[in-house]
């Protein structure tokens, strides 16, 4: 058990430990207030996957950010403090469902993610393109000028693009189904090594 | 709007410190609800919180109202007992954190207020004054006061021998 050694005060002779047991067990039970007393904007946790850590966070409206580790989890979580609330605590309790759907999913075991979700961090176009994904079902793919037509602009090829690219929900929203005309797997925000293996995990 | 860092990393940052100052001021029983009071009403506020304001010294604000809070409460459901009842050692803190800890609660308030702020927090007297009210030599006295009855009361490492 290690306890933070605080700086040793001259005037002050020894001094009260705190251990990191004794934190943990105040910090779970904040969360809990928090989340009782409606002051949990932003709840996160992350979860190991086949594809590295992944970060989950929610809003109390659905999840609302998934992110892979080459992000920068800290970065993410500091965007999310601009962009919805700086009230954000590790407290995975709101992400059980989460966690376990992309267990199952990962261990072949769901196709179909069943959560609440939170798209505000996506705006116009790019929310249309997202509400369109999930249509491409699970262990098929679409070119990116496919889902450009079924979002309603068939010449908005490039913004498809950069509505994947910038997919606040990758993997629960399948922006890895869009590929490019030629077949090829294309650019992925979590890198192309984790597209083509999800892609090979969905085509298994 | 300035950008505000995740309130998780406030409570990393500053819980350790804030638990010292709860435990020496309230006393080891009412320190943990002190803290999840304190961090909590924090929590609330955060967002209306100035960016360049000192956390430090807001949290141990919020914590010494919460800690007045607490001792009303306390006083107000007190009941009179002949004797002190045993505090239980096993998992809590070591013979020698408790003596330091009964020497710290063993203080006249204001020193006790003083040393922890100043010492435990790491606020100059100006912010404990402001924080305690008075001025920041009277803050600045307390605290010398309060340090030197603790080497007095407070055996002080090494006399119960072991290392830890």
């Amino acid at each position: 058990m290690t306890t933070h050694n605080q700086q040793q005060h001259p005037g002050l002779p020894g001094t009260v430990p705190v251990t990191d047991m004794e934190l943990r067990a105040l910090h779970d039970r904040l969360a809990e207030r928090a989340e009782a007393s409606g002051l949990l904007d932003v709840a996160y946790r992350t979860i190991d996957t086949p594809v590295g850590t992944l970060l989950l966070a929610a809003t109390p409206a659905g999840l609302v950010r998934v992110a892979y580790a080459s992000e920068g989890h800290d970065a993410v979580l500091a965007a999310l403090a601009a962009r919805i609330s700086p009230r954000i605590l590790n407290a995975p309790r709101r992400l059980d469902g989460a966690a376990r759907e992309l267990d199952e999913y990962f261990a072949g075991a769901r196709r179909i993610f069943d959560l609440p979700l939170d798209l505000r961090l996506a705006t116009g176009f790019r929310r249309a393109v997202l509400r369109q994904l999930p249509a491409i079902g699970y262990g098929h793919t679409a070119s990116y000028a496919a889902v450009a037509a079924a979002a309603g602009s068939p010449r908005a090829i490039r913004a498809v693009g950069t509505a994947c690219a910038t997919n606040p929900l990758p993997v629960v929203v399948p922006c890895h189904r869009v590929i490019r005309s030629d077949g090829t797997p294309g650019r992925y925000l979590g890198g192309s090594a984790a597209k083509q293996m999800l892609l090979n995990l969905e085509a298994a | 709007m300035s950008a505000k860092q995740p309130f998780e990393a406030i409570v990393a940052a500053h819980g350790p410190v804030i638990l010292r100052v709860c435990r020496a001021v309230l006393g080891w029983a009412d320190a943990d609800d002190a803290w999840s009071e304190t961090f909590l009403a924090a929590l609330r506020a955060y967002p209306e919180l100035p960016g360049d304001a000192n956390i430090e010294a807001w949290l141990v604000t919020i914590a010494h109202r919460k800690a007045i809070d607490a001792t009303r409460a306390a006083a107000r459901r007190a009941v009179p007992v002949a004797d002190l009842p045993e505090r239980p050692t096993a998992d809590g803190p070591g013979q020698r954190d408790l003596d330091l800890h009964s020497s710290l609660v063993a203080l006249p308030r204001k020193q006790r207020e003083a040393v922890a702020y100043h010492y435990l927090a790491g606020l100059p007297y100006a912010e404990v004054a402001a924080i305690t009210g008075g001025s920041a030599e009277a803050a600045r006295k307390s605290a010398s006061d309060g340090i030197a009855r603790l080497r007095r009361t407070y055996p002080g490492p090494g006399r119960n021998g072991g290392s830890s």
